[in-house]
């Protein structure tokens, strides 16, 4: 596979043999024209075949993340301003901030602790076994369909007449909602979270954990070491790239994450993307919209950290990988 | 063989066990919910759903679910007809761009959907007033959320065929690039075609961060407005498109397996 791919100069020589001889009779018109030139006539040919992707990708991906930042430094009357960031050292803002920070650190270290140890309880499995199919096929739904269903679902579970409320209250005695309706606030927020964390951490983490070689873990017993002391010499060491990266996947995902609190939270903006909403939506005030831009900047900002450190891990993870 | 690094059956079911029960509780309590009858349980809440009198309450569900089908049709026609063939054209002609084109293709993961919002809310003010409000001009927004896992999908198997001897073999026999695309490697790109438009529509049946701001009718901002009215009905649909989807992605992992057994694993 490695053979065939990559490199320019192989591009060119895989193109020369095609004009020389005579062309296939349904070859492009460029490929009549002069050798020499031919590569560079054929090569513009290749790159105006970008152009539709590259122009859809230009106006729905790059031009709504500019406008969307760009709109955090433009004030009520369309002019240049600074104003609009003074609003992300708000205590209210930073406060929100706090929250979203800690709900997405919080979730990504319990799911990702969770997920690892379902792919580790698949690690026994070939990878055609109809349990490791089933987890497999159940990850892709559970991270995919977050929000309003998940919302419902821990209302059916731990909502004030859930059936886990239910029955502590019936059963134990024990009344979760004592100390008030929580699961409509920030704190409810939490098993969502993780529910849809974990399903995620499976799919990332599973490849790097099935790509451990069973070679290195007879090499490390045959040289005396023990169970144990593989993993504890060999294994972590080798995955913890992987398991970071996958870590800092998590915590962006929970970060960027609105559907699933949109749907339970009652009222109030406990996390950024609510409040964004909250800005977006509110046509009472002026100039909110802006304020929408200066958050979704903030948002952008610790994204891009995110996923500086995630390209680092990726890289070292990579090392491993065949 | 892998057995010597894997748990033990002891470990294994007790990870097996603890997991269900977390992840399965849940799913439970939707279901029990959707039996709850007063003090009692019947199937009452789901004959409703067969009932033509209560018709009119789940009308925001069928136009939901009609706009989200249509919507999953024009986002998988992005992937396939606008996403697959650059892909194809940048393995064999631009391979150079192959690693910048995967890093653009993931930006929309570390992109937050509410961040896009704020950007796309004046692009669709323009789009409405020019070419309609058409609701599968929101396909055009969910082409790019779906981007990094459609990406993903194809160029595992872009990866897994020979692309370009595949396609030099047909040149050097007289195909024209549509009967290369069309005829060649379609054909054998089709798993992670598949795949891909799977993925895609389970990304569009499952979103509602766009469409809820931008104030479109889809399945997810249906179910949220009917839950208002009728929480059991929102929450059997849920269940049901829940069950659909994991079906679904069963018998592509099953297909999936059965086609790659030769392969080595972990590559």
């Amino acid at each position: 596979m490695t053979a065939v791919s990559q490199g320019v100069p192989a591009a060119h020589a895989a193109g020369t043999p095609a004009a020389p001889p005579a062309p296939p009779p349904h070859s492009p018109p460029s490929a009549t024209a002069a050798p020499a030139p031919a590569h560079r006539v054929r090569g513009a040919l290749a790159a105006l075949g970008l152009v539709p992707f590259a122009a859809y990708v230009l106006a729905f991906l790059a031009l709504p993340t500019a406008l969307a930042v760009g709109s955090g430094f433009v004030d009520a009357d369309g002019g240049l301003t600074a104003h609009n960031l003074s609003a992300l050292a708000d205590p209210v803002v930073l406060r929100t901030f706090g929250a979203s920070l800690w709900l997405s650190a919080l979730s990504a270290v319990v799911g990702a602790l969770l997920g690892a140890a379902i792919c580790y309880a698949l690690l026994g499995l070939r990878p055609g076994h109809p349990a490791r199919s089933v987890v497999e096929a159940a990850s892709s739904v559970l991270a995919q369909f977050g929000g309003v269903m998940l919302a419902f679902a821990f209302i059916a579970t731990i909502g004030l007449q859930g059936l886990v409320t239910l029955w502590l209250k019936d059963g134990l005695g024990i009344d979760i909602f004592a100390g008030g309706a929580w699961i409509y606030a920030l704190p409810g927020l939490i098993a969502p979270y993780i529910y849809f964390q974990t399903p995620l951490m499976v799919i990332t983490f599973l490849p790097a954990l099935t790509g451990l070689q069973t070679q290195w873990y007879e090499a490390a017993l045959t040289l005396g070491d023990t169970r144990a002391g593989f993993w504890r010499h060999v294994g972590l060491p080798v995955l913890a790239p992987s398991f970071l990266a996958s870590l800092l996947l998590l915590f962006a995902n929970a970060f960027s994450s609105f559907a699933t609190a949109a749907a339970l939270a009652s009222q109030g903006a406990q996390i950024v993307p609510l409040q964004i909403r909250a800005a977006l939506v509110s046509e009472t005030v002026l100039g909110r919209q802006n304020l929408a831009g200066a958050l979704a900047l903030g948002m952008v900002v610790v994204m891009a950290a995110v996923m500086w450190l995630y390209s680092r891990a990726a890289r070292r993870a990579a090392r491993w990988r065949r | 063989m892998r057995r010597g690094l894997g748990p033990g059956p002891a470990t294994r079911t007790a990870i097996a066990l603890v997991v269900g029960a977390v992840f399965l509780v849940p799913i439970a309590s939707m279901v029990e919910f959707t039996l709850r009858d007063g003090d009692g349980h019947s199937l009452v809440h789901w004959a409703t759903l067969f009932d033509p009198a209560g018709a009119g309450k789940y009308a925001p569900i069928r136009e939901g679910l009609v706009n989200s089908l249509v919507l999953a049709a024009v986002t998988v026609a992005i992937v396939l007809l606008l996403l697959a063939p650059t892909m194809v054209l940048v393995t064999l002609r631009l391979p150079h761009l192959r690693r910048p084109f995967e890093l653009l293709a993931l930006l929309p993961v570390s992109l937050p959907a509410i961040v896009l919002v704020v950007g796309l809310a004046p692009i669709y003010r323009v789009i409405g007033q020019t070419i309609g409000t058409g609701v599968w001009s929101l396909a055009l927004a969910y082409g790019v959320t779906a981007l990094p896992y459609a990406h993903r999908s194809i160029q595992a198997a872009i990866d897994a065929i020979g692309v370009r001897t595949l396609a030099e073999a047909a040149r050097t026999l007289g195909s024209g690039w549509p009967t290369v695309l069309l005829r060649v490697l379609a054909p054998n790109l089709r798993g992670g075609l598949l795949t891909a438009s799977l993925i895609s529509v389970a990304v569009v049946l499952g979103e509602f961060t766009i469409a809820s701001l931008l104030a479109r009718q889809n399945l997810q901002t249906a179910l949220f407005v009917v839950n208002r009215q009728d929480p059991y009905v929102a929450v059997i649909l849920s269940l049901l498109a829940l069950a659909l989807v994991f079906v679904l992605l069963l018998a592509i992992g099953r297909a999936g397996a059965r086609g790659s057994g030769a392969r080595p694993e972990g590559s």
